[in-house]
């Protein structure tokens, strides 16, 4: 409400002034740019992404060219980012590694936050025994030992997903979906205090009294209004969702051997440790850049839409 | 006299009130714990592949004998039937025999448990005991250099994930300094003193990669709360009334702070878990992490599903601790 009303003001200020009204969206973004550490991080964040999408364009060695001659090598000319134990190019399993980790963290955060938003939404709305029902089950699910239990769904079905799917598209599905089921309790509890409060609010009252039905009132009216916590959870659960993968992976667990995510690459790299440290230090430098400015983005993105700030200012 | 009193039957009522807080938790934990056992029971129902799947291929078991052997283990029983029985079992630590290591799996976990809850105690200890004061010190001084370090360092700390740490702990430690073994060992011959100091070594990097891992988040937490009491009005008040600085910090700033971060902290009770598994792989700490993954490679279905079982009693356990934790810290909760 109060970033409604101060809105509100500020639009009439800016009238009063002779300037341009700001939407509330470009609102946001001002105040996210002003966010010094958020914007080297959206950077960071960006040069990564054009990386993995077009570096395997220009750079164009095969990910799974054997060259024993070359192998457990270091950064030079010919391999930037060194070698493995098989002489295989590391930038470009980077490269090609980077596509799938990043894939997973938007797929997965993209399930979460859709499971998070219908629950939530269903339960703040309906209200009563409804409500009550869905907040125990997602008291239940916050209460499950994500990791273990990750570890125990990918045992059981990894095989016959894989036999339906293929290796690489079998794995990705389970994954995702195993990640992002795990993780829509935090986006659900969220929508359900912001349906609480916002469903109460005037301009919903004034949408209710004109006639409009319920479905209207979520969609139109309440929905966009309680979006700004769940875009914050949401950019959280990619960072999230990554260090899922890459943790299966490293555990030996996630993907093939075929296919380098960058956990992959650690798990492989990780007993060749004392002679071969670059084979460690590159893709987990490369999944804690990324986790890092997403983490950073999201502490961004969460004071640009904290509306206290607003009345701060 | 009198005040003394009333003053006991304040404590006694309010030690009842702390039972009955206790009790009312772990009646709301039963349902939980049905739920989660109704979870992992549909996930392994679910699951593709039969028990008897190898005698279907054997040519010389006729098709009667494994059908008589699916009924002796009731696996044609209808679904809530197998739920209860399969409840009843793992209620009582009936949890099977394991494939690989040729022993029951109660055995097996009961060996394995008490070093993963060494190893998470001390963590959880280190975490505690670096995050409260760096998290207070740091909202004391909100902007300075010490803050904007600390600030700094625990956002880097909590984007770190611990497989990375871990490895960069044996890179620097044990690779580059040769300061300490990176492979824990149960069998160290030593003796006297010196056994209990190899033990402490080994267990130096795990704590630390899980303990700092903890405190990152934890001192964000803290210097969040800290920075909303701090201005409040009793606060004031414990300072008008001549109480000390140190006093007034200890006992009304950082307890009163504390209730939200045990809050927040056991949101991140599965997640300490999750961390401990990953930490028990690199260091090869013989815990129940370490065992859940050579159970899972050596595909021993008894005892992935026990060691899952625990997972989850130890989280609910865990919480419930810190629902104690919070009465203790704010006594007007177990009253409501």
């Amino acid at each position: 409400m109060a970033r409604v009303a101060s809105e509100a003001v500020a639009g009439k200020l800016a009238i009063a002034a002779g300037q341009p009204r700001t939407s509330l969206w470009q609102e946001t973004g001002r105040r996210f740019r002003r966010h010094r550490l958020a914007m080297v991080g959206a950077v960071i964040l960006l040069a990564l992404v054009v990386a993995v999408l077009l570096g395997p364009l220009v750079w164009r060695v095969p990910i799974n060219d054997i060259d024993f001659k070359a192998k457990l090598k270091g950064p030079s000319w010919s391999h930037p980012l060194g070698t493995d134990d098989l002489g295989q190019d590391l930038l470009a399993r980077m490269l090609y590694g980077g596509r799938i980790s990043l894939a997973v963290g938007i797929a997965a955060m993209l399930i979460a936050i859709s499971i998070g938003t219908a629950i939530g939404a269903i339960s703040g709305f309906a209200g009563g025994a409804v409500d009550h029902s869905l907040m125990r089950i997602t008291d239940m699910f916050l209460a499950l030992p994500g990791l273990p239990l990750l570890l125990l769904i990918v045992y059981l079905f990894r095989d016959s997903l894989r036999k339906t799917f293929g290796p690489e598209l079998g794995i990705f599905i389970l994954i995702v979906a195993v990640i992002g089921g795990l993780r829509w309790m935090q986006v659900a509890r969220l929508v359900r205090a912001q349906f609480l409060s916002l469903r109460e609010k005037e301009f919903v009252e004034s949408a209710r009294s004109l006639g409009a039905r319920p479905f209207r009132q979520v969609v139109r009216h309440i929905l966009p209004n309680s979006m700004g916590p769940v875009i914050v959870a949401g950019t959280i659960d990619v960072a999230a969702a990554i260090i899922a993968e890459s943790t299966l992976s490293f555990l030996g667990l996630g993907f093939p051997p075929d296919i380098p995510t960058w956990g992959r690459i650690l798990f492989d790299a990780k007993d060749n440790l004392d002679f071969a440290p670059h084979w460690a230090m590159f893709p987990g430098t490369a999944i804690f850049l990324t986790v890092l400015s997403i983490n950073y983005i999201g502490d961004g993105l969460r004071d640009a839409f904290d509306p206290r700030k607003v009345l701060g200012k | 006299m009198g005040q003394q009193l009333l003053g006991a039957r304040v404590l006694v009522e309010g030690v009842g009130a702390v039972w009955k807080y206790f009790l009312r938790r772990i009646l709301i934990l039963i349902p939980v714990l049905f739920g989660i056992s109704a979870v992992l029971f549909t996930i392994l129902v679910m699951a593709p592949g039969d028990p008897f799947e190898e005698l279907a291929t054997n040519p010389n078991v006729p098709p009667e004998v494994r059908m008589n052997l699916r009924a002796k283990f009731g696996l044609d029983d209808p679904l809530p039937v197998r739920y209860a029985r399969w409840v009843a079992a793992m209620v009582r630590g009936d949890w099977g025999f394991s494939f690989v290591s040729r022993v029951n799996v109660d055995t097996l976990i009961l060996q394995r448990l008490p070093t993963t809850l060494i190893v998470l105690g001390s963590a959880q200890l280190l975490a505690i005991l670096i995050a409260v004061p760096i998290g207070t010190y740091s909202a004391l001084r909100p902007y300075s250099i010490f803050d904007q370090i600390a600030t700094t360092l625990a956002f880097i700390g909590f984007s770190l994930p611990t497989f990375f740490t871990g490895l960069l702990f044996i890179l620097l430690l044990s690779i580059h300094l040769d300061w300490l073994p990176f492979i824990y060992r149960s069998d160290i011959s030593a003796t006297g003193w010196r056994w209990y100091w190899e033990h402490v070594r080994q267990a130096i990097m795990p704590v630390a990669v899980l303990g700092l891992a903890q405190a990152a988040s934890m001192t964000r937490f803290m210097r969040a709360s800290v920075l909303d009491v701090i201005r409040l009005d009793y606060v004031n008040t414990a300072r008008a009334k001549g109480l000390s600085e140190g006093i007034t910090l200890v006992k009304h700033v950082v307890r009163n702070a504390l209730i939200p971060v045990v809050t927040l902290v056991a949101i991140q009770i599965p997640t300490i878990f999750g961390g401990a598994i990953v930490t028990e792989q690199i260091f090869r700490v013989p815990g129940i992490g370490s065992l859940l993954i050579s159970s899972i490679l050596a595909n021993d279905t008894p005892v992935v599903m026990a060691v899952t079982f625990i997972f989850s009693i130890l989280v609910l356990v865990s919480s419930l601790a810190a629902d104690m934790l919070y009465a203790w810290l704010d006594p007007r909760i177990s009253y409501r």
